[in-house]
């Protein structure tokens, strides 16, 4: 089954209409990341069974003794979301082969904030796609540690206020860069790694669909744009999502085998970072002197990626 | 007897916290949370399901006539579907107490 039946078009109407993330949930007004993940429960189907990380969507789907998910769920603690998956994926396994389950293919989905993933739980991550096992690990990154009120992670961008990295007169917010983990899962040498964003819903879709069909652990870092962490409107969550691509800040690509492609091309020229940034209040502070130094860092990054792009080959 | 919305004693608590009737967060209306509601103007609309497919809450369903409407139960107002709708059929306006 495809999630879009004709792949030509753009038809948000044809994807499939079943809800497996139900309504009710207590995810904040114009949430990003609940949106990200509605779209890939779709896609993924009801055949899996969810690890999820302590984080924003634990918080807000799990209230006992309510639950917002219609596939079985399994909340573990902060830093095992990939242990639990892989453990999960060889049950199931073990389970088959003594024919006390029936026997049909279900996957074993590990989802995680970006604290989960980056900070916490990444020796976890970092030991099941060594050991290879058949499941899908999906980063939901909003940029800090959203549910316990906007803490600075790993994966906040340079110079971004949060309240561990507050903006002053000496000290201008975060600062480091953002870590690049689908750079390090590929250096894991996994068959398949992406990055996408909800804002482009039929590509993260496609690309779930993708992770899904291959037999061995696959990565995507989902890009979640955060309202009330990141002091923005409400009602931009998929506008911010669309002008990231855009500037080149969150490129979309895919790495299947160690073959590097951009699914979503980036305007050329790009679009400036300082659009992106005014949104946020989260960037308040910044003067024109450091959007400057933010579009340099923006710039060499996305140099690197469109030289793999370029150079990289597959290994099988 | 009318069924509980929770447990009221500890010894009503099913081990390892486990919920046994899935999706039953639906249960919980968040309608009450917005500001300001979605309204559709149908000679507008060009039936595309943008409105459907970047909605958080799942609450933007397809009716009959293959025009699009929220279910207000659980629309928290956040106005994404106003801001992406490219013939901009959405318009947001002020919830009245």
């Amino acid at each position: 089954m495809n999630t879009v039946q004709n792949f030509e078009i753009f038809a948000p109407k044809l994807i499939e209409k079943r809800e497996l993330f139900s309504p009710g949930h207590r995810a904040c007004q114009g949430c990003g990341e609940v949106l990200a993940l509605r779209l890939i429960l779709k896609a993924l189907g009801e055949d899996i069974v969810v690890s999820n990380a302590t984080g924003c969507m634990e918080i807000i789907s799990t209230a006992y003794p309510q639950t917002a998910w219609n596939v079985p769920y399994i909340h573990v603690a902060f830093e095992n979301a990939a242990a639990v998956g892989s453990g999960v994926e060889a049950g199931l396994k073990a389970l088959r082969r003594k024919g006390k389950i029936a026997d049909r293919y279900v996957k074993s989905v590990a989802i995680a904030g970006d604290g989960g993933t980056v900070d916490i739980g990444f020796q976890a991550l970092s030991g099941a796609m060594e050991r290879g096992h058949d499941m899908i690990f999906f980063c939901l990154d909003n940029e800090a540690y959203m549910n316990t009120g906007i803490q600075r992670s790993s994966a906040t961008p340079f110079m971004a206020a949060t309240t561990t990295s507050p903006a002053g007169k000496a000290i201008k917010g975060q600062r480091t860069g953002k870590k690049n983990v689908p750079e390090i899962m590929v250096a894991h040498s996994i068959p398949y790694v992406a990055t996408a964003c909800p804002s482009y819903p039929i590509d993260l879709m496609n690309k779930v669909e993708k992770a899904k069909k291959i037999k061995g652990p696959a990565y995507i870092h989902v890009f979640s744009v955060c309202p009330t962490g990141w002091r923005g409107a409400s009602n931009e969550t998929i506008k911010l999502g669309r002008m990231v691509v855009e500037t080149g800040i969150f490129p979309l690509y895919e790495v299947e085998n160690g073959k590097y492609r951009l699914t979503m091309e980036t305007p050329e020229p790009r679009r400036p970072v300082g659009d992106y940034l005014k949104l946020q209040g989260r960037f308040r502070h910044l003067d024109p002197g450091d959007i400057v130094k933010v579009q340099a860092l923006v710039d060499k990054e996305y140099r690197k990626l469109m030289h793999k792009v370029e150079t990289s080959v597959a290994w099988s | 007897m009318k069924q509980k919305k929770w447990p009221e004693a500890w010894q009503e608590v099913t081990p390892g916290c486990i919920v046994f009737e899935p999706g039953n967060a639906s249960t919980y209306k968040t309608g009450s949370w917005r500001a300001q509601r979605p309204i559709w103007d149908n000679k507008k609309c060009i039936k595309c399901g943008i409105c459907y497919i970047f909605c958080p809450e799942a609450c933007v369903s397809e009716t009959g006539e293959g025009f699009f409407a929220a279910n207000l139960d659980y629309c928290k107002g956040c106005g994404i579907c106003a801001h992406e709708c490219w013939p901009q059929a959405i318009v947001m306006v002020e919830e009245e107490v």
